[in-house]
């Protein structure tokens, strides 16, 4: 038999909160997966290093300089780079600090830090290194984790919905967010969260990120059919999806 | 002469350093480094609406992702004056539950308990107490599961908002939620042997011990900051009481008090409040030998452990209430008005502060987020200082296994913080 595929996790700018979700397993799913890959390198909950990895998950944007290195040289020591999570994926909530490119503001948080020469924007790993599969979500679905895994471990490439929020919102038999005269960015996100913020009586903010071809004029035919300001909903746009040059085409930096 | 240097401790959130440096029994150095990439939370802040406060600063961490919900709501309806009813108190309650479990439990068995096995991680324990690991995934598995209840999902929550819960749980949810904290403290009672298994280093240090305090109640979402050495400070003036600094070799700002260095998190509410503990919680620190005060920064594992059964207990009542009660959305009128609000919670790791000035539109102007992790580093290094001359005759290995074992003890949030760790002998 075959050696078990070797399978770490890494963090870059994040919150960590997809490795916890990553974990949030019942034993038995626990001591399935333990059966199947041998968890090689995953700093928040062990202290074991390894050299090569089967499949690298990465968690968090890349926003220093140093990090750019770090990023290159797991990549160089992986068969497989999966993304795990929107600030990895799209460089997520971390880009709002993009929209400020001069430092001024920076400076605020950490008068005179010389951490801040470090710094760069926020970018997603695929803007740096090539990566084979992405998790998006903000935080990512565990279902959605276990079955990328799955399909991983079959040699499968594994998909993820290129149709809108809309869609599962739909099929949940949602009263539309726009009904409540609300901004909803849910007709041009990616599915996949089954519609989890409208469901529960919130609204969609995209941080799974733009479907591919987003038809964002059409957006926002429906906005004004509803009422609601395009300009406010570009707004919405900024909290995610300051990365995705067909919403925002100007690069600041 | 010993050199330490560890460079991103394990089993710890976040990225951090520990480096020290003795010569003939004199410490010539002894930092713990919070080197986690600056986040500048504040300054994405600004410039948005209130209610994007929730959204946004939820990711600053997602441990305590809850825990920032509530700070920021707070801070707004302190902002606004807005008043909050017993239905929303008591989801909120349940909601922090969630999170507690999640994390304490995180926090106790997978990050703390390997350092007393001498493993490297929970794993191995898959294979040689495979009921440890059983235990313990069933409480951690038991907060995403209120989380989720009460939030859509534990981790950054989908249903808080600042017009009140935007989704509320039914009868049957929360009959289910009912009979599940009885479980879950059942299954508590089984920690208490696991508990009773680890040694943990003798080590006496006595220091400023802060939390939030309300008379008669272990609060967790409201109250006033409570100092064991000057007593009440209103939560308006938590600035005169973290006093933030920076220094160069960390990305994490660092708090000062009464003292060189405060203490925050599970051990400081137990010693400042531990008498307002539920009868059960109570029972179970005697079990464990915790006795208020204590003075031994390793034993806020235990406290942590002791502060499930209370979050149980709470919870139990909560749910009690709401079942007692009829239930219905709610949709409170928020006006706003130009000026500042504080929000300040207890979050598994201690006091959270945030503070937002908004604009007549209800735009953030500007934003504070003051979290535990920052404020116990200056302590984790006075710990380090008093620990060490006692220590410093022992191995590399032993004296680094005892600092990174301190470190842990205070289950330090590092990415929250940068706004922190690796242990480094130089």
């Amino acid at each position: 038999m075959s050696k078990k595929p070797k399978v770490a996790f890494f963090d870059f700018t994040g919150c960590e909160g997809c490795q916890l979700c990553a974990v949030d397993l019942t034993p038995e799913q626990l001591f399935d997966l333990l059966a199947l890959v041998d968890i090689v390198e995953f700093r928040e909950v062990m202290t074991d290093k390894a050299e090569s990895y089967d499949i690298a998950f990465i968690e968090g944007s890349i926003s220093r300089k140093p990090d750019e290195e770090k990023i290159k040289d797991i990549r160089a020591r992986s068969k497989l780079l999966v993304t795990l999570g929107a600030c990895s994926t799209i460089a997520g909530v971390n880009a709002l600090r993009n929209f400020y490119p001069d430092d001024k503001l920076l400076h605020l948080v950490y008068p005179g830090h010389p951490e801040i020469d470090r710094t760069t924007i926020a970018r997603g790993v695929s803007e740096v290194v090539k990566v084979d599969a992405m998790i998006p979500g903000c935080p990512i679905d565990t279902h959605e984790f276990l079955r990328v895994v799955k399909d991983l471990l079959l040699g499968k490439k594994p998909e993820i919905p290129t149709y809108p929020v809309c869609v599962e919102c739909k099929m949940n038999e949602n009263t539309c967010v726009y009904e409540k005269g609300i901004h909803c960015l849910g007709p041009v996100i990616r599915a996949g969260c089954n519609a989890i913020c409208p469901s529960n009586g919130g609204y969609c903010f995209g941080c799974r990120g733009a479907i591919p071809k987003a038809n964002i004029e059409s957006m926002k035919e429906i906005l004004q059919k509803y009422n609601l300001s395009a300009a406010d909903a570009l707004d919405k746009f900024k909290l995610f999806l300051e990365r995705d040059k067909e919403i925002f085409p100007d690069d600041k930096n | 002469m010993t050199k330490i240097d560890v460079h991103h401790i394990t089993r710890v959130e976040g990225h951090g350093n520990i480096k020290v440096d003795i010569n003939k029994g004199k410490i010539l150095m002894c930092r713990l480094e919070i080197v986690e990439a600056p986040r500048f939370f504040e300054a994405m802040l600004r410039g948005r609406h209130y209610d994007e406060t929730i959204i946004v600063s939820s990711r600053i961490c997602g441990i305590c992702s809850v825990g920032h919900q509530l700070a920021a709501l707070r801070a707004i309806e302190d902002a606004f004056n807005v008043k909050i009813s017993e239905q929303e108190k008591c989801l909120r309650r349940l909601l922090n539950c969630g999170e507690f479990f999640e994390s304490h439990v995180l926090h106790i068995y997978f990050l703390a308990v390997p350092d007393f096995k001498g493993i490297k991680s929970v794993f191995p324990l898959a294979k040689t107490n495979k009921d440890v690991v059983v235990h313990a995934l069933n409480l951690k598995r038991f907060g995403h599961y209120i989380g989720g209840v009460i939030g859509g999902r534990l981790i950054h929550s989908t249903t808080t908002d600042v017009k009140a819960m935007s989704k509320l749980p039914t009868k049957k949810e929360l009959e289910e939620v009912l009979k599940r904290l009885h479980e879950a403290k059942e299954e508590l009672k089984q920690g208490v042997s696991i508990l009773k298994g680890l040694k943990f280093p003798a080590f006496e240090r006595e220091t400023e011990y802060i939390s939030l305090q309300k008379k008669g109640f272990y609060t967790l979402l409201e109250g006033n900051i409570y100092s064991s050495d000057v007593g009440e400070i209103s939560y308006k003036n938590y600035r005169n009481v973290v006093n933030e600094y920076i220094v160069d070799y960390a990305t994490a700002k660092r708090a000062k008090h009464n003292r060189v260095s405060y203490m925050v998190g599970a051990l400081a509410r137990f010693n400042n409040n531990g008498q307002w503990l539920s009868d059960d919680a109570k029972q179970i620190a005697r079990d464990l030998g915790l006795k208020s005060p204590c003075y031994n920064s390793y034993l806020n594992t235990v406290a942590q452990f002791v502060e499930l059964v209370h979050v149980a207990d709470d919870s139990i009542a909560a749910a009690e209430s709401l079942l007692n009660m009829n239930l219905k959305l709610e949709e409170r009128s928020v006006v706003v008005t130009p000026g500042s609000g504080v929000g300040a919670v207890e979050v598994p790791r201690g006091t959270l502060y945030h503070e937002y000035i908004f604009n007549d539109k209800g735009i953030v102007q500007d934003a504070n987020c003051v979290i535990p992790t920052g404020q116990n580093v200056n302590n984790i290094e006075e710990d380090f200082k008093a620990l060490l001359p006692g220590i410093s005759k022992k191995s590399q290995k032993e004296i680094t296994l005892l600092l990174e074992m301190l470190v842990r003890a205070y289950d330090p949030c590092i990415s929250c913080s940068a706004h922190m760790l690796d242990v480094e002998f130089v």
